[in-house]
Protein backbone atom coordinates (compact mmCIF):
# COMPACT_ATOMS: atom_id res chain seq x y z
CA UNK A 1 0.00 0.00 0.00
CA UNK A 2 1.37 3.38 -0.94
CA UNK A 3 2.04 5.74 1.91
CA UNK A 4 -0.37 8.61 2.00
CA UNK A 5 1.25 12.01 1.65
CA UNK A 6 0.01 14.33 4.36
CA UNK A 7 0.35 18.00 3.70
CA UNK A 8 0.46 20.57 6.46
CA UNK A 9 -2.63 22.69 6.61
CA UNK A 10 -2.34 26.46 6.81
CA UNK A 11 -5.11 27.98 8.83
CA UNK A 12 -6.24 31.43 9.78
CA UNK A 13 -7.21 31.95 13.40
CA UNK A 14 -9.06 35.22 13.83
CA UNK A 15 -9.10 38.19 13.58
CA UNK A 16 -12.85 37.68 14.10
CA UNK A 17 -12.70 34.76 16.48
CA UNK A 18 -14.22 34.96 19.96
CA UNK A 19 -11.16 33.30 21.52
CA UNK A 20 -8.78 35.71 19.78
CA UNK A 21 -9.29 38.33 22.51
CA UNK A 22 -9.89 41.16 20.12
CA UNK A 23 -8.15 41.32 16.79
CA UNK A 24 -5.46 38.67 16.91
CA UNK A 25 -4.79 37.10 13.55
CA UNK A 26 -2.80 33.91 13.82
CA UNK A 27 -1.56 32.14 10.75
CA UNK A 28 -1.18 28.54 11.85
CA UNK A 29 0.50 25.68 10.15
CA UNK A 30 -1.18 22.53 11.35
CA UNK A 31 -0.10 18.94 11.15
CA UNK A 32 -3.46 17.35 11.77
CA UNK A 33 -4.48 18.94 15.05
CA UNK A 34 -0.93 19.76 16.15
CA UNK A 35 0.37 23.31 15.81
CA UNK A 36 3.61 23.31 13.83
CA UNK A 37 4.06 27.02 13.34
CA UNK A 38 2.16 30.00 14.68
CA UNK A 39 2.70 33.41 13.18
CA UNK A 40 0.72 36.18 14.90
CA UNK A 41 -0.17 39.09 12.66
CA UNK A 42 -0.74 42.14 14.79
CA UNK A 43 -1.34 45.79 14.10
CA UNK A 44 -5.01 45.57 13.21
CA UNK A 45 -5.70 47.96 16.07
CA UNK A 46 -2.70 50.20 15.45
CA UNK A 47 -3.71 53.80 16.06
CA UNK A 48 -0.33 55.52 16.10
CA UNK A 49 -0.56 56.43 19.79
CA UNK A 50 3.14 57.19 20.09
CA UNK A 51 3.09 59.47 17.07
CA UNK A 52 -0.01 61.28 18.33
CA UNK A 53 1.57 61.86 21.73
CA UNK A 54 4.47 63.65 20.05
CA UNK A 55 1.96 66.25 18.86
CA UNK A 56 0.17 66.72 22.19
CA UNK A 57 1.09 68.43 25.41
CA UNK A 58 1.94 66.29 28.40
CA UNK A 59 -1.53 66.61 29.89
CA UNK A 60 -3.24 65.88 26.58
CA UNK A 61 -1.19 62.70 26.29
CA UNK A 62 -2.74 61.14 29.40
CA UNK A 63 -6.05 59.99 27.83
CA UNK A 64 -4.13 57.96 25.24
CA UNK A 65 -2.85 55.77 28.03
CA UNK A 66 -6.37 54.79 29.06
CA UNK A 67 -6.96 53.52 25.59
CA UNK A 68 -3.97 51.21 25.45
CA UNK A 69 -4.88 48.37 27.75
CA UNK A 70 -8.51 49.29 28.18
CA UNK A 71 -9.10 46.89 31.07
CA UNK A 72 -6.46 48.43 33.31
CA UNK A 73 -6.45 52.10 32.40
CA UNK A 74 -5.26 53.73 35.60
CA UNK A 75 -2.07 51.66 35.91
CA UNK A 76 -0.90 52.97 32.58
CA UNK A 77 -1.64 56.57 33.40
CA UNK A 78 0.42 55.84 36.48
CA UNK A 79 3.50 54.97 34.42
CA UNK A 80 3.20 58.12 32.32
CA UNK A 81 2.55 60.31 35.36
CA UNK A 82 5.61 58.89 37.16
CA UNK A 83 7.81 59.37 34.10
CA UNK A 84 6.73 62.98 33.67
CA UNK A 85 7.13 63.68 37.38
CA UNK A 86 10.62 62.26 37.26
CA UNK A 87 11.58 64.61 34.44
CA UNK A 88 9.94 67.54 36.19
CA UNK A 89 11.58 66.61 39.48
CA UNK A 90 8.43 66.83 41.59
CA UNK A 91 7.02 64.64 44.34
CA UNK A 92 3.34 63.93 44.77
CA UNK A 93 1.85 64.63 48.22
CA UNK A 94 1.27 61.55 50.34
CA UNK A 95 -2.50 61.52 50.03
CA UNK A 96 -2.18 61.62 46.26
CA UNK A 97 0.19 58.67 46.39
CA UNK A 98 -2.19 56.66 48.54
CA UNK A 99 -5.12 57.34 46.25
CA UNK A 100 -3.03 56.24 43.30
CA UNK A 101 -2.04 52.99 44.99
CA UNK A 102 -5.64 52.40 46.05
CA UNK A 103 -6.93 52.78 42.52
CA UNK A 104 -4.03 50.87 40.98
CA UNK A 105 -5.08 47.89 43.06
CA UNK A 106 -8.74 48.28 42.18
CA UNK A 107 -7.56 48.30 38.58
CA UNK A 108 -5.59 45.12 39.19
CA UNK A 109 -8.70 43.34 40.46
CA UNK A 110 -10.68 44.68 37.50
CA UNK A 111 -8.12 43.30 35.11
CA UNK A 112 -7.63 39.93 36.77
CA UNK A 113 -11.36 39.38 37.09
CA UNK A 114 -11.76 39.86 33.38
CA UNK A 115 -8.76 37.79 32.44
CA UNK A 116 -9.34 34.84 34.76
CA UNK A 117 -12.97 34.49 33.85
CA UNK A 118 -12.50 35.12 30.13
CA UNK A 119 -9.84 32.44 30.25
CA UNK A 120 -12.35 30.12 31.92
CA UNK A 121 -14.81 31.02 29.18
CA UNK A 122 -12.22 30.08 26.56
CA UNK A 123 -11.87 26.64 28.06
CA UNK A 124 -15.58 26.13 28.49
CA UNK A 125 -16.81 27.65 31.76
CA UNK A 126 -19.39 30.36 31.22
CA UNK A 127 -20.73 31.17 34.70
CA UNK A 128 -17.68 32.83 36.31
CA UNK A 129 -17.60 35.36 33.49
CA UNK A 130 -21.13 36.50 34.31
CA UNK A 131 -20.40 36.71 38.03
CA UNK A 132 -17.22 38.65 37.45
CA UNK A 133 -18.93 41.25 35.35
CA UNK A 134 -21.29 42.05 38.17
CA UNK A 135 -18.32 42.76 40.43
CA UNK A 136 -16.49 44.67 37.74
CA UNK A 137 -19.50 46.91 37.44
CA UNK A 138 -19.26 47.76 41.14
CA UNK A 139 -15.61 48.66 40.81
CA UNK A 140 -16.22 50.72 37.71
CA UNK A 141 -18.72 52.61 39.79
CA UNK A 142 -15.82 53.56 42.08
CA UNK A 143 -13.98 54.74 39.01
CA UNK A 144 -17.04 56.72 38.05
CA UNK A 145 -17.38 58.36 41.42
CA UNK A 146 -13.77 59.39 41.65
CA UNK A 147 -13.15 60.53 38.08
CA UNK A 148 -16.52 60.78 36.34
CA UNK A 149 -15.81 58.00 33.86
CA UNK A 150 -16.28 54.26 34.10
CA UNK A 151 -13.36 53.28 31.90
CA UNK A 152 -11.25 56.05 30.44
CA UNK A 153 -10.67 57.84 33.67
CA UNK A 154 -7.82 60.32 33.02
CA UNK A 155 -7.48 60.39 36.78
CA UNK A 156 -3.74 59.95 37.47
CA UNK A 157 -2.12 63.05 36.07
CA UNK A 158 1.43 64.31 36.24
CA UNK A 159 1.59 66.01 39.63
CA UNK A 160 -1.03 63.94 41.43
CA UNK A 161 -4.58 62.89 40.72
CA UNK A 162 -7.39 64.78 39.06
CA UNK A 163 -9.34 65.57 42.21
CA UNK A 164 -9.81 64.32 45.74
CA UNK A 165 -12.05 61.36 46.48
CA UNK A 166 -15.68 62.33 47.15
CA UNK A 167 -17.04 61.91 50.67
CA UNK A 168 -18.21 58.41 51.46
CA UNK A 169 -16.26 56.65 48.73
CA UNK A 170 -13.63 55.26 51.10
CA UNK A 171 -16.34 53.68 53.26
CA UNK A 172 -18.01 52.12 50.25
CA UNK A 173 -14.74 50.67 48.96
CA UNK A 174 -14.09 49.29 52.43
CA UNK A 175 -17.54 47.67 52.43
CA UNK A 176 -16.75 46.21 49.01
CA UNK A 177 -13.57 44.60 50.32
CA UNK A 178 -15.72 42.81 52.90
CA UNK A 179 -18.04 41.24 50.33
CA UNK A 180 -15.60 40.62 47.50
CA UNK A 181 -13.62 37.67 49.00
CA UNK A 182 -16.84 35.66 48.88
CA UNK A 183 -17.00 36.18 45.12
CA UNK A 184 -13.43 35.02 44.66
CA UNK A 185 -14.18 31.97 46.80
CA UNK A 186 -17.27 31.17 44.74
CA UNK A 187 -15.30 31.54 41.54
CA UNK A 188 -12.57 29.29 42.86
CA UNK A 189 -15.15 26.72 43.91
CA UNK A 190 -16.24 26.54 40.30
CA UNK A 191 -12.78 26.45 38.74
CA UNK A 192 -9.80 25.59 40.90
CA UNK A 193 -10.57 21.93 41.54
CA UNK A 194 -12.81 21.52 38.53
CA UNK A 195 -11.76 18.40 36.64
CA UNK A 196 -12.46 19.75 33.17
CA UNK A 197 -10.76 23.06 33.92
CA UNK A 198 -7.66 21.31 35.23
CA UNK A 199 -7.51 18.98 32.25
CA UNK A 200 -7.44 22.01 30.00
CA UNK A 201 -4.81 23.96 31.96
CA UNK A 202 -2.41 21.78 33.89
CA UNK A 203 0.89 21.24 32.06
CA UNK A 204 -0.24 23.31 29.10
CA UNK A 205 2.11 25.99 27.82
CA UNK A 206 4.92 25.44 30.31
CA UNK A 207 7.51 28.22 30.54
CA UNK A 208 10.72 27.73 32.50
CA UNK A 209 12.19 30.66 34.40
CA UNK A 210 15.10 30.81 31.97
CA UNK A 211 12.81 31.08 28.96
CA UNK A 212 10.65 33.62 30.75
CA UNK A 213 13.71 35.85 31.17
CA UNK A 214 14.78 35.31 27.62
CA UNK A 215 11.41 36.25 26.15
CA UNK A 216 11.09 39.33 28.32
CA UNK A 217 8.13 38.09 30.36
CA UNK A 218 6.94 40.03 33.36
CA UNK A 219 4.07 40.10 35.80
CA UNK A 220 2.05 36.94 36.44
CA UNK A 221 3.63 35.26 33.39
CA UNK A 222 7.04 35.52 35.05
CA UNK A 223 5.88 34.81 38.57
CA UNK A 224 4.01 31.66 37.53
CA UNK A 225 7.40 30.34 36.37
CA UNK A 226 8.72 30.65 39.90
CA UNK A 227 10.47 34.01 39.77
CA UNK A 228 9.52 36.16 42.75
CA UNK A 229 9.77 39.47 40.92
CA UNK A 230 7.34 42.30 41.37
CA UNK A 231 8.17 45.94 40.72
CA UNK A 232 5.89 46.96 43.57
CA UNK A 233 8.37 45.25 45.92
CA UNK A 234 11.63 45.45 43.98
CA UNK A 235 11.46 49.06 42.84
CA UNK A 236 8.58 50.47 44.86
CA UNK A 237 6.94 53.62 43.57
CA UNK A 238 4.51 55.96 45.28
CA UNK A 239 3.25 54.49 48.56
CA UNK A 240 3.91 50.83 47.77
CA UNK A 241 6.92 50.80 50.07
CA UNK A 242 4.53 51.32 53.01
CA UNK A 243 2.27 48.44 52.09
CA UNK A 244 2.39 44.94 53.51
CA UNK A 245 1.51 42.28 50.96
CA UNK A 246 2.77 38.98 49.59
CA UNK A 247 3.79 38.02 46.08
CA UNK A 248 2.30 34.73 44.93
CA UNK A 249 4.70 32.60 42.91
CA UNK A 250 3.92 29.60 40.74
CA UNK A 251 5.86 26.37 40.48
CA UNK A 252 5.41 24.90 37.03
CA UNK A 253 4.81 27.92 34.81
CA UNK A 254 1.81 26.36 33.09
CA UNK A 255 -1.61 27.87 32.39
CA UNK A 256 -2.96 26.58 35.69
CA UNK A 257 -0.24 28.30 37.71
CA UNK A 258 -0.85 31.54 35.90
CA UNK A 259 -4.50 31.27 36.83
CA UNK A 260 -3.65 30.56 40.49
CA UNK A 261 -1.19 33.46 40.66
CA UNK A 262 -3.81 35.87 39.37
CA UNK A 263 -6.44 34.67 41.80
CA UNK A 264 -4.07 35.08 44.73
CA UNK A 265 -3.02 38.51 43.48
CA UNK A 266 -6.63 39.61 43.73
CA UNK A 267 -6.69 38.68 47.41
CA UNK A 268 -3.41 40.49 47.99
CA UNK A 269 -4.78 43.54 46.21
CA UNK A 270 -7.66 43.57 48.66
CA UNK A 271 -5.14 43.67 51.50
CA UNK A 272 -3.43 46.66 49.93
CA UNK A 273 -6.75 48.41 49.38
CA UNK A 274 -7.68 48.00 53.04
CA UNK A 275 -4.30 49.27 54.20
CA UNK A 276 -4.60 52.27 51.89
CA UNK A 277 -7.96 53.27 53.28
CA UNK A 278 -6.91 52.72 56.89
CA UNK A 279 -3.65 54.65 56.61
CA UNK A 280 -4.69 57.34 54.16
CA UNK A 281 -3.61 60.73 55.46
CA UNK A 282 -5.39 64.01 54.79
CA UNK A 283 -3.95 66.86 52.82
CA UNK A 284 -3.57 67.84 49.17
CA UNK A 285 -3.79 65.30 46.36
CA UNK A 286 -1.60 67.11 43.84
CA UNK A 287 1.52 69.19 43.97
CA UNK A 288 1.03 72.76 45.05
CA UNK A 289 2.69 74.26 42.00
CA UNK A 290 0.41 76.35 39.82
CA UNK A 291 2.79 75.97 36.89
CA UNK A 292 1.99 72.25 36.78
CA UNK A 293 -1.41 71.62 38.35
CA UNK A 294 -4.46 73.79 37.77
CA UNK A 295 -5.94 75.97 40.52
CA UNK A 296 -9.22 75.02 42.22
CA UNK A 297 -12.33 76.18 40.44
CA UNK A 298 -13.45 78.37 43.34
CA UNK A 299 -10.19 80.29 43.34
CA UNK A 300 -10.59 81.10 39.67
CA UNK A 301 -13.78 83.04 40.38
CA UNK A 302 -11.91 85.62 42.41
CA UNK A 303 -8.24 85.47 41.43
CA UNK A 304 -6.98 86.84 38.14
CA UNK A 305 -3.69 84.98 38.58
CA UNK A 306 -5.50 81.67 39.00
CA UNK A 307 -7.42 82.35 35.81
CA UNK A 308 -4.21 83.02 33.90
CA UNK A 309 -2.65 79.85 35.27
CA UNK A 310 -5.67 77.84 34.25
CA UNK A 311 -5.63 79.30 30.75
CA UNK A 312 -1.93 78.74 30.26
CA UNK A 313 -2.05 75.17 31.56
CA UNK A 314 -4.83 74.13 29.23
CA UNK A 315 -3.44 75.79 26.13
CA UNK A 316 0.32 75.80 26.31
CA UNK A 317 0.70 73.25 29.08
CA UNK A 318 3.93 73.10 31.03
CA UNK A 319 7.43 72.78 29.73
CA UNK A 320 9.40 69.77 30.79
CA UNK A 321 13.17 70.12 31.10
CA UNK A 322 15.21 68.17 28.57
CA UNK A 323 16.10 64.67 29.61
CA UNK A 324 15.04 61.09 29.19
CA UNK A 325 13.76 58.36 31.43
CA UNK A 326 12.49 54.83 31.33
CA UNK A 327 9.91 54.45 34.07
CA UNK A 328 8.01 51.25 34.66
CA UNK A 329 5.15 50.19 36.88
CA UNK A 330 3.79 46.78 37.74
CA UNK A 331 0.61 46.90 35.70
CA UNK A 332 -1.77 43.95 36.19
CA UNK A 333 -0.39 42.27 33.07
CA UNK A 334 3.25 42.86 33.83
CA UNK A 335 5.88 45.55 33.47
CA UNK A 336 4.37 48.53 31.72
CA UNK A 337 7.07 51.05 30.89
CA UNK A 338 7.27 54.46 29.32
CA UNK A 339 10.46 55.64 27.68
CA UNK A 340 10.01 59.38 27.60
CA UNK A 341 12.36 61.83 25.91
CA UNK A 342 11.77 65.49 26.64
CA UNK A 343 13.44 68.30 24.71
CA UNK A 344 12.49 71.22 26.91
CA UNK A 345 9.25 72.11 25.12
CA UNK A 346 5.66 71.46 26.14
CA UNK A 347 5.40 68.26 24.09
CA UNK A 348 7.20 64.93 24.48
CA UNK A 349 9.89 64.43 21.86
CA UNK A 350 9.53 60.67 21.95
CA UNK A 351 7.26 58.49 24.00
CA UNK A 352 7.80 54.78 23.60
CA UNK A 353 5.28 52.57 25.31
CA UNK A 354 6.51 49.21 26.49
CA UNK A 355 3.51 46.94 26.79
CA UNK A 356 3.80 43.63 28.65
CA UNK A 357 1.42 41.84 26.29
CA UNK A 358 3.70 42.55 23.34
CA UNK A 359 6.39 40.32 24.81
CA UNK A 360 3.88 37.58 25.66
CA UNK A 361 2.35 37.46 22.23
CA UNK A 362 5.75 37.36 20.58
CA UNK A 363 6.38 34.05 22.34
CA UNK A 364 3.19 32.48 20.98
CA UNK A 365 5.02 30.23 18.59
CA UNK A 366 7.48 29.16 21.27
CA UNK A 367 4.63 28.41 23.67
CA UNK A 368 2.24 26.63 21.34
CA UNK A 369 4.54 24.58 19.14
CA UNK A 370 3.58 20.93 19.43
CA UNK A 371 0.37 21.66 21.31
CA UNK A 372 -3.13 20.90 20.07
CA UNK A 373 -5.24 23.63 18.54
CA UNK A 374 -7.55 23.68 21.55
CA UNK A 375 -4.54 24.21 23.84
CA UNK A 376 -3.53 27.20 21.80
CA UNK A 377 -6.79 28.81 22.83
CA UNK A 378 -6.03 28.09 26.47
CA UNK A 379 -2.49 29.45 26.17
CA UNK A 380 -3.58 32.64 24.43
CA UNK A 381 -6.26 33.05 27.10
CA UNK A 382 -3.77 32.61 29.93
CA UNK A 383 -1.35 35.16 28.47
CA UNK A 384 -3.75 37.97 29.26
CA UNK A 385 -3.38 39.88 26.03
CA UNK A 386 -5.30 42.99 25.13
CA UNK A 387 -4.76 44.44 21.72
CA UNK A 388 -5.03 48.05 22.71
CA UNK A 389 -1.60 47.92 24.31
CA UNK A 390 0.04 45.55 21.85
CA UNK A 391 -0.87 47.45 18.69
CA UNK A 392 -0.80 50.90 20.29
CA UNK B 1 21.71 53.88 43.96
CA UNK B 2 23.47 56.51 41.87
CA UNK B 3 26.84 55.36 43.17
CA UNK B 4 26.11 51.75 42.24
CA UNK B 5 25.17 52.86 38.74
CA UNK B 6 28.26 55.02 38.42
CA UNK B 7 30.46 52.12 39.50
CA UNK B 8 28.73 49.81 37.07
CA UNK B 9 29.20 52.32 34.26
CA UNK B 10 32.92 52.57 34.99
CA UNK B 11 33.18 48.80 35.20
CA UNK B 12 31.56 48.37 31.79
CA UNK B 13 33.73 51.09 30.32
CA UNK B 14 36.85 49.37 31.67
CA UNK B 15 35.78 45.92 30.48
CA UNK B 16 34.88 47.02 26.95
CA UNK B 17 37.13 50.01 26.25
CA UNK B 18 36.88 49.75 22.45
CA UNK B 19 33.13 49.38 22.28
CA UNK B 20 31.80 51.87 24.80
CA UNK B 21 31.71 55.48 23.68
CA UNK B 22 30.17 57.11 26.71
CA UNK B 23 28.51 56.27 30.02
CA UNK B 24 26.29 58.70 31.82
CA UNK B 25 24.13 58.64 34.94
CA UNK B 26 21.18 61.01 34.83
CA UNK B 27 17.95 61.05 36.84
CA UNK B 28 19.06 57.87 38.59
CA UNK B 29 19.38 55.94 35.34
CA UNK B 30 22.48 54.62 33.64
CA UNK B 31 22.93 55.22 29.93
CA UNK B 32 25.71 53.59 27.94
CA UNK B 33 26.27 54.59 24.37
CA UNK B 34 28.22 52.09 22.30
CA UNK B 35 29.56 51.64 18.77
CA UNK B 36 26.96 50.33 16.37
CA UNK B 37 28.91 47.27 15.26
CA UNK B 38 29.71 46.16 18.81
CA UNK B 39 26.15 45.97 20.10
CA UNK B 40 26.14 42.17 19.99
CA UNK B 41 29.30 41.91 22.05
CA UNK B 42 28.12 44.52 24.56
CA UNK B 43 24.72 42.91 25.13
CA UNK B 44 26.24 39.44 25.44
CA UNK B 45 28.66 40.81 28.02
CA UNK B 46 25.89 42.58 29.91
CA UNK B 47 23.82 39.41 29.96
CA UNK B 48 26.52 37.01 31.09
CA UNK B 49 28.96 38.96 33.24
CA UNK B 50 28.46 38.22 36.95
CA UNK B 51 28.52 41.89 37.88
CA UNK B 52 25.83 42.72 35.34
CA UNK B 53 23.51 39.74 34.72
CA UNK B 54 21.05 41.82 32.72
CA UNK B 55 19.04 38.73 31.86
CA UNK B 56 16.07 40.52 30.44
CA UNK B 57 15.80 42.73 27.41
CA UNK B 58 12.83 44.82 28.38
CA UNK B 59 12.51 46.97 25.33
CA UNK B 60 14.11 48.03 22.07
CA UNK B 61 12.97 51.19 20.37
CA UNK B 62 14.06 53.77 17.89
CA UNK B 63 14.24 57.54 18.15
CA UNK B 64 14.65 60.02 15.34
CA UNK B 65 16.83 63.14 15.48
CA UNK B 66 16.75 64.49 11.91
CA UNK B 67 19.28 67.22 12.71
CA UNK B 68 22.06 64.76 13.34
CA UNK B 69 24.40 63.07 10.89
CA UNK B 70 23.39 59.65 12.14
CA UNK B 71 19.77 60.48 12.61
CA UNK B 72 18.51 57.39 14.43
CA UNK B 73 19.10 56.11 17.92
CA UNK B 74 18.29 52.52 18.72
CA UNK B 75 17.67 52.25 22.45
CA UNK B 76 17.90 48.96 24.36
CA UNK B 77 16.49 48.86 27.88
CA UNK B 78 17.75 46.00 30.02
CA UNK B 79 16.83 44.80 33.47
CA UNK B 80 18.89 42.80 35.93
CA UNK B 81 16.72 40.91 38.40
CA UNK B 82 19.74 39.79 40.38
CA UNK B 83 21.13 43.26 41.04
CA UNK B 84 17.80 45.06 40.72
CA UNK B 85 19.26 47.54 38.23
CA UNK B 86 18.28 48.92 34.89
CA UNK B 87 20.55 50.01 32.08
CA UNK B 88 19.94 51.78 28.80
CA UNK B 89 22.21 51.01 25.86
CA UNK B 90 22.17 53.25 22.81
CA UNK B 91 23.58 52.98 19.34
CA UNK B 92 23.36 55.56 16.57
CA UNK B 93 22.74 54.80 12.92
CA UNK B 94 21.32 56.27 9.72
CA UNK B 95 18.98 55.07 6.95
CA UNK B 96 21.70 53.10 5.18
CA UNK B 97 23.75 51.56 7.98
CA UNK B 98 22.37 48.28 9.32
CA UNK B 99 22.48 47.51 13.05
CA UNK B 100 23.40 43.93 13.99
CA UNK B 101 20.34 42.12 15.25
CA UNK B 102 20.48 40.90 18.85
CA UNK B 103 17.75 38.30 18.39
CA UNK B 104 20.37 35.60 18.89
CA UNK B 105 21.22 36.98 22.34
CA UNK B 106 17.69 37.77 23.51
CA UNK B 107 14.73 36.04 21.88
CA UNK B 108 12.60 38.99 22.92
CA UNK B 109 14.47 41.25 20.51
CA UNK B 110 12.76 39.70 17.46
CA UNK B 111 9.56 41.67 17.48
CA UNK B 112 11.04 44.80 19.00
CA UNK B 113 13.46 45.04 16.10
CA UNK B 114 10.71 44.33 13.62
CA UNK B 115 8.75 47.18 15.14
CA UNK B 116 11.74 49.52 14.96
CA UNK B 117 12.28 48.57 11.32
CA UNK B 118 8.60 49.15 10.60
CA UNK B 119 8.29 52.51 12.32
CA UNK B 120 11.72 54.01 11.66
CA UNK B 121 13.26 52.11 8.78
CA UNK B 122 16.32 51.10 10.75
CA UNK B 123 17.65 47.96 9.12
CA UNK B 124 18.77 45.08 11.32
CA UNK B 125 21.37 42.77 9.84
CA UNK B 126 20.97 39.01 10.34
CA UNK B 127 17.48 39.33 11.71
CA UNK B 128 15.67 36.00 11.27
CA UNK B 129 12.39 37.49 10.09
CA UNK B 130 12.47 41.21 9.38
CA UNK B 131 8.95 41.98 8.19
CA UNK B 132 6.68 44.87 8.99
CA UNK B 133 4.81 44.43 12.23
CA UNK B 134 2.35 47.14 13.20
CA UNK B 135 1.43 48.90 9.98
CA UNK B 136 -1.01 47.75 7.31
CA UNK B 137 -0.19 45.09 4.73
CA UNK B 138 1.48 46.87 1.85
CA UNK B 139 2.17 50.05 3.82
CA UNK B 140 4.81 52.39 2.45
CA UNK B 141 7.08 54.62 4.51
CA UNK B 142 8.14 54.63 8.13
CA UNK B 143 5.53 56.49 10.16
CA UNK B 144 7.44 57.39 13.32
CA UNK B 145 10.05 59.39 11.46
CA UNK B 146 9.83 63.06 12.26
CA UNK B 147 9.40 63.94 8.58
CA UNK B 148 6.40 61.62 8.18
CA UNK B 149 3.19 63.67 8.47
CA UNK B 150 0.87 62.92 11.38
CA UNK B 151 -2.05 62.49 9.02
CA UNK B 152 -0.23 59.97 6.85
CA UNK B 153 -0.45 59.75 3.07
CA UNK B 154 -3.40 57.44 2.39
CA UNK B 155 -6.81 56.88 3.87
CA UNK B 156 -9.20 53.96 3.41
CA UNK B 157 -12.92 53.65 2.88
CA UNK B 158 -15.32 50.97 1.77
CA UNK B 159 -16.33 51.47 -1.83
CA UNK B 160 -19.93 50.49 -2.45
CA UNK B 161 -19.41 50.14 -6.22
CA UNK B 162 -16.25 48.06 -6.16
CA UNK B 163 -17.43 46.17 -3.05
CA UNK B 164 -14.03 46.41 -1.39
CA UNK B 165 -11.90 48.70 0.72
CA UNK B 166 -10.08 51.27 -1.40
CA UNK B 167 -7.01 53.36 -0.59
CA UNK B 168 -7.01 57.04 -1.51
CA UNK B 169 -4.69 59.97 -0.86
CA UNK B 170 -5.60 61.79 2.37
CA UNK B 171 -8.01 64.67 1.78
CA UNK B 172 -8.46 66.98 4.73
CA UNK B 173 -11.42 69.35 4.77
CA UNK B 174 -9.40 71.51 7.10
CA UNK B 175 -5.61 71.69 7.20
CA UNK B 176 -3.95 69.98 10.11
CA UNK B 177 -3.06 72.69 12.57
CA UNK B 178 -0.11 72.32 14.85
CA UNK B 179 -0.42 75.14 17.31
CA UNK B 180 2.69 76.89 18.47
CA UNK B 181 2.21 77.87 22.07
CA UNK B 182 5.58 79.47 22.61
CA UNK B 183 4.90 82.52 24.68
CA UNK B 184 5.68 85.80 22.89
CA UNK B 185 6.82 87.22 26.22
CA UNK B 186 9.60 84.68 26.44
CA UNK B 187 10.87 85.49 22.97
CA UNK B 188 9.97 83.76 19.72
CA UNK B 189 12.23 82.74 16.89
CA UNK B 190 9.66 83.52 14.22
CA UNK B 191 7.99 86.76 13.13
CA UNK B 192 4.37 87.14 14.20
CA UNK B 193 2.02 88.05 11.33
CA UNK B 194 1.62 91.84 11.29
CA UNK B 195 4.68 92.22 13.47
CA UNK B 196 7.24 92.28 10.64
CA UNK B 197 8.13 95.93 11.15
CA UNK B 198 8.84 95.63 14.82
CA UNK B 199 11.28 92.79 14.34
CA UNK B 200 12.79 93.79 10.99
CA UNK B 201 13.09 97.53 11.60
CA UNK B 202 14.81 97.27 14.94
Amino acid sequence: MAEAQIKNLTMNFGPQHPAAHGVLRLVLEMDGEIVERADPHIGLLHRGTEKLIEYKTYLQAVPYFDRLDYVSPMCQEHAFALATEKLLGIDVPLRGQYIRVLFSEITRILNHLLNVTAFALDVGAMTPFLWAFEEREKMMEFYDRVSGARLHAVYFRPGGVGRDMPAGLAEDIMAFTETFPKIVDDMEALLTENRIFKQRCVDIGIVSAKDAYDWGFSGPMLRASGVPWDLRKAQPYDAYARMDFDIPVGKNGDCYDRYLVRVEEMRQSLRIIRQCIEQMPGGPVKVDDRKITPPPRAEMKTSMEALIHHFKLYTEGYKVPAGETYTAVEAPKGEFGVYLVADGTNKPYRCKIRAPGFAFLQATEFLTKGHMLADLVAIVGSMDIVFGEIDR
Amino acid sequence: MDQALKDLGEYIQAALPHDVLETRVALGELMVSVRTDSILRVLTFLRDDTNCLFKQLVDVCGADYPGRDQRFDVVYNLLSHRHNLRIRVKVATDEATPVPSVAAVFSAAGWYERETWDLYGVFFADHPDLRRLLTDYGFEGHPMRKDFPLTGHVEVRYDEVEKRVVYEPVRLTQDFRSFDFLSPWEGTDYVLPGDEKAKGGA
